[in-house]
């Protein structure tokens, strides 16, 4: 599970010596995070969200199971523990305001580590395993963080429940029966909010899981890296500890600035204020948009307004907005090109840029009202999301003269370290 | 230990005891997993309490032609709207095979109330509340209901005319008990 030259673990205090046989998890640490792993000695600084995702994973059980102490899962209580939780509990206004805005650093973490992995080209072989199981953890972060919107039981909460529910009364036949066996009744009500309260505090677990998954298998290959080019031997690593845990320290401590500066300067930005007014079943907000990491998604729903083949456009959108998610299951096998990073592949660097500004566009047009301009830019947005996977990615793979590359990841270190010695020198 | 030969006497055509006494305790376990299954998906389904709410009675003597009110069935909100003649009128001059959910107001209305326009207030695209019921609510294109969420428009007969919605808005089973009193459910 990793390379020949990595430092094997030998305890050499009785009590470590005594533990390593009954229970070897120091083991385990020494070998997946210790000096025990030598990973690739040219990691920038995006090879740091994956821990900055696990430490927004800890933030959020942690505040979350200190909440779970004060809110209690009513329709009838829910609002008004939520604002207890704010007025009266001792430290809860900013428990709970950690827990908002984590659920935020949490997506931004994973959005920059998913497009790292689409810059670097981290989802081809031999590490498909990593990304389809990355992919797992994004939809049930999805799942967790709407479950988790619905709690307070604001007029956000409410009807964010009601239109992501009635995406399965999509489905022909089925889809109300199904609907309704989601929210245990007609409309979202104690029933929906009670099972709500109940995966939310489950799922964050079953995340936890798949994240031990995603690390088992990144561990078999190691990590990739800047260059996309395979360790060769050992003078292309360096042992995890002290190099990466100090490298990942320093982006924690960024993280946690920027995570706090939020929490307490602007605690509300993200949020939206219709979620302050209780839940009222008879009444829609006039503008009812997602929290912003679902954005482009929801844009691809929206796309939809017109009835296509036999297909109505509720049934097109719902597909159109799972696909684009779906999609990234295929990815290992849309991109056939052996080239890695993005670094030596310049059509497809472009392209890549390209997309970020799409779903970008997207997200822009998602917070819109359903109306023109937004719905035709809303349109071009999702066929072009889609191109990019289906149609750009595979010809693109198959046409382009990647760069010329160096021979080893020492050998890139070195260059690169030369013409920065060389251009110091011709400056001084 | 029991030999080889011990544990196949007995048996004809090659099958053995304890493949037999394997396949049916797998089976059965198989069973016992479903029956259990069963209930534990079940108990998400609406309960009693929830069904119990299906009957509502409504007054509709104050409204007046134009005008609509909002109320509620099932906890969801119904639209119980009275029609002006040119409204009625604008309805049937629409063709059917212009419709994306093809009826006519005579079929979304009880014979000889054709004024009362009772349906669910739930939009059909993704259960958002349609404006148009309360004074002064955008009506949308055709003048009868406009969903804000994602621009779904519904006419005076709260048909589906332009948007992704894929159905008109439903017409509740109801019955007029007078001509005053409605109980829908």
């Amino acid at each position: 599970m990793s390379f020949p030259w990595a430092k094997p673990y030998e305890p050499t205090h009785p009590l470590m010596k005594w533990m390593d046989e009954k229970l070897p998890i120091p083991r385990l640490v020494y070998n997946a995070t210790g000096p025990g792993y030598p990973v690739p000695r040219n990691l920038n600084y995006f090879w740091n969200f994956g821990v900055l995702a696990g430490a927004a994973l800890m933030i959020q059980i942690i505040t979350g199971i200190v909440l779970a102490m004060h809110y209690a899962a009513n329709a009838s209580v829910a609002f008004n523990s939520v604002e207890h939780i704010m007025r009266d509990v001792n430290a809860g206004w900013f428990i709970r305001y950690a827990h908002m805005n984590g659920a935020s650093m949490f997506f931004i973490v994973v959005y920059l580590h998913i497009f790292r992995g689409l810059y670097y080209g981290s989802y081809k072989a031999p590490r498909e395993m990593v990304w389809l199981l990355g992919v797992v953890i994004f939809l049930l972060m999805m799942a967790t963080a709407f479950m988790g919107y619905v709690l307070p039981w604001g007029q956000m909460s409410f009807w964010g429940a009601q239109v992501i529910t009635g995406f399965f009364s999509a489905i022909p036949i089925v889809g109300e029966p199904v609907r309704e066996w989601l929210l245990g009744g007609f409309v979202p009500d104690n029933a929906t909010l009670n099972r709500f309260f109940s995966l939310h505090y489950l799922l964050p677990f079953v995340i936890l899981g798949v994240i031990i998954l995603h690390i088992w298998a990144l561990h078999i290959p190691g990590s990739s890296n800047p260059t996309g080019i395979e360790v060769k031997d050992e003078q292309d690593t360096v042992p995890f500890h002290p190099y990466y845990t100090a490298k990942d320290g320093f982006g924690v401590g960024i993280f946690l600035l920027i995570f706090v500066a939020l929490t307490f300067f602007s605690p509300n930005a993200l949020g939206h204020a219709d979620n302050y007014i209780p839940a009222n079943s008879l009444s829609t907000p006039a503008h009812i948009v997602p929290e912003w990491y679902f954005l482009p998604f929801y844009a691809i729903l929206k796309a939809f307004t017109f009835n296509f083949l036999w297909i109505d456009a509720k049934l097109w959108g719902v597909i159109a907005m799972f696909g684009s998610i779906a999609l990234l299951f295929f990815l290992p096998w849309l991109d056939s090109s052996p080239i890695k990073s993005s670094n030596y592949r310049p059509l497809y660097r472009i392209f890549f840029w390209i997309l970020v500004v799409d779903v970008l566009l997207l997200g822009w047009c998602g917070m819109q009202p359903a109306e023109q301009p937004w719905v035709i830019l809303s349109q071009l947005g999702a066929i072009y999301y889609f191109a990019h996977f289906l149609v750009i990615l595979p010809i693109v793979s198959r046409i382009e003269r990647p760069l010329p590359m160096p021979n080893s990841i020492t050998e890139a270190v070195l260059a690169k370290h030369a013409t920065d010695t060389s251009s110091a020198s011709a400056t001084a | 230990m029991a030999s080889e030969s011990e544990l196949n006497a007995g048996i004809e055509d090659g099958v053995r005891r304890r493949d037999f006494i394997n396949i049916a305790a797998v089976s059965f376990a198989g069973v016992g997993a479903v029956a259990v299954v069963l209930p534990l998906l079940n108990q998400m389904n609406p309960s009693a309490d929830v069904l119990a709410l299906s009957t509502t009675e409504i007054d509709i003597s104050a409204i007046q032609p134009g005008q609509a009110i909002k109320t509620s069935w099932r906890k969801q909100p119904v639209f119980v709207r009275n029609l002006v003649a040119k409204e009625i009128a604008e309805a049937k001059a629409v063709p059917l095979g212009d419709l994306r959910d093809p009826e006519t107001i005579d079929q979304r209305t009880k014979p000889g109330k054709e004024n009362w326009l009772i349906t669910l207030g739930v939009c059909t695209h993704l259960g958002c509340v349609p404006l148009g019921a309360a004074e002064g609510e955008n009506k949308g294109d055709f003048g009868g209901y406009f969903c804000p969420c994602h621009g779904s428009h519904y006419d005076t007969a709260a048909r589906i005319r332009k948007g992704p919605a894929p159905k008109n808005l439903v017409v509740p089973p109801y019955e007029f008990n007078s001509d005053t009193v409605v109980t829908i459910g």
